[in-house]
């Protein structure tokens, strides 16, 4: 049995805590423990925060890192923004003495010390790379079949990729592959590997622009036939979700309802979660018609 | 008449304050000095695509020196830190980490979206770029969970450590500057 020190972030407890449930009952199912860093704030966002003062945004980051190491466990999250803040600047602090030093000078003002002692690990490294597609195919009692799937992995889980080591960025599989061991089907579209637009303060400073982005992107999922977009990253999730009402909004027309799903409620669903336990019911844009194909 | 006008904006320092700034956390910035202009980042760029924001241009502004035209380029925030430019320039440089050392540069000079000066706010304010919200508090409640999730929104010494943090970096005054600037 594995344990892992899990940061929320913002929008996973303050937006979708769904995926918060989702994601703990489904570690637990293959006997992975997660508890709760306590006292965490925002990782702070790397494009946001990371634009603004990188001073500051690595010593807030360093000091979320201290929660886990006096846990004794290494990290893990449900949003590619906290990915690359924490796991960024654990690479930054690992390298880089100076950097080590100034930093600490900070934190001693409040009594804390980075020591680099834990790993920042993606719930996606967990789920392919720990419990992997097999097992998970093992688990599986209400297969997928017939549900054509959209992965979006998000920039940051995988790029920069000489920091982030997931593999080749233009062409990723570990999520094809985790789709297919629960029976469903990946669909190839365009502009697979482009980003959700929410991005480097982007959904914060000018909507309209993150939204042309989002709909370029949701475009090319619905003409591929896909059922859902499934997603590694809350943000992500929440620039798909929520981004789609406020393009219909500035249409003045229902022309985008394509259901948004997180990589563990979707693999959740495979392994018999109840849809509700998992919040899929409080999602902006309805899941109804995906759930009517997998419980047809 | 052209030419002379471009070079009364040359800074050199420019080019020197972004080595010195970036390089304290990306080693790799001065790979600027190797750009070609070749533009594989502006056509690899997904807000280029929609706007006129041009990637390739902020390389050439910090080779020359063109502070003001790289600081005050409101274009310079449309990029989404995706970072495929980075990833396929032939000139190794990180690109996505010089816009982000650009845009500090452009944060310490007083220039800021209007947007992102309250986003700063909320942090400073709860420790969350996302603070929890009533209707958030009644699905965690529901899905069995604490209503208050258990980061520095439940533990006020927690969120005093950042407040001091924030205070000590100097970001609270930062962020004021910033906003008072904005809003001239």
């Amino acid at each position: 049995m594995s344990r892992y020190a899990y940061f929320l972030g913002c929008l996973t407890p303050n937006r979708y805590p769904g995926i918060e449930t989702a994601t703990i009952d489904l570690l637990r199912l293959f006997d992975i423990e997660v508890d709760y860093m306590k006292g965490t704030s925002c990782c702070p966002a790397p494009g946001v925060f990371g634009s603004f003062d990188l001073n500051t945004w690595i010593v807030i980051a360093a000091r979320n890192i201290t929660i886990a190491e006096d846990m004794g466990a290494d990290i893990t999250l449900t949003c590619n923004g906290c990915y690359a803040t924490l796991q960024e600047a654990d690479h930054m602090l690992k390298h880089n003495r100076e950097l080590v030093a100034d930093v600490n000078r900070r934190l001693a003002k409040v009594g804390r010390e980075y020591k680099g002692t834990v790993n920042v690990i993606h719930i996606m490294e967990i789920l392919y790379k720990e419990i992997g597609p097999e097992k998970i195919r093992d688990m599986v009692v209400q297969p997928l079949e017939g549900v054509k799937v959209a992965c979006h992995y998000g920039c940051h889980f995988l790029k920069p990729s000489d920091i982030r080591q997931q593999g080749n960025p233009e062409n990723p599989t570990m999520m094809e592959e985790l789709i297919e061991a629960i029976g469903a089907e990946p669909v190839e579209y365009r502009d697979k590997n482009m980003c959700c637009g929410a991005g480097g303060g982007v959904r914060a400073g000018k909507i309209d622009l993150a939204l042309d982005m989002t709909r370029r992107k949701i475009d090319a999922m619905m003409e591929a036939g896909a059922d859902c977009v499934v997603t590694p990253c809350v943000f992500c999730h929440f620039q798909f979700d929520v981004g789609q009402a406020e393009i219909n909004n500035r249409l003045g027309a229902e022309k985008y309802k394509l259901p948004v799903v997180f990589i563990t409620q979707l693999i959740g669903l495979a392994l018999g979660m109840s849809p509700r336990r998992m919040g899929l019911h409080r999602n902006r844009t309805q899941v109804k018609t995906l759930l009517d194909k997998v419980f047809a | 008449m052209e030419s002379s006008k471009l070079i009364k904006k040359f800074e050199a320092d420019f080019t020197q304050e972004v080595i010195d700034f970036g390089s304290k956390f990306f080693p790799e910035v001065e790979n600027f000095r190797a750009c070609i202009q070749c533009g594989t980042c502006t056509g690899s760029c997904p807000s280029g695509r929609e706007t006129a924001w041009r990637v390739r241009k902020l390389i050439r502004q910090v080779q020359l020196g063109l502070k003001e035209d790289a600081i005050r380029n409101d274009a310079l925030w449309n990029c989404t830190t995706c970072y495929t430019c980075q990833e396929r320039c032939p000139r190794l440089i990180p690109i996505t980490d010089i816009v982000r050392s650009v845009r500090n540069i452009a944060v310490y000079n007083g220039i800021m979206l209007p947007r992102h000066v309250q986003v700063a706010g909320l942090l400073i304010k709860y420790g969350h770029a996302v603070p929890i919200n009533d209707e958030t508090r009644e699905v965690r409640k529901e899905l069995g969970l604490d209503e208050t999730p258990p980061t520095v929104h439940a533990f006020p010494d927690a969120l005093g450590e950042v407040k001091k943090l924030l205070e000590d970096t100097g970001f609270i005054r930062l962020i004021e500057e910033a906003g008072r600037e904005g809003s001239k």
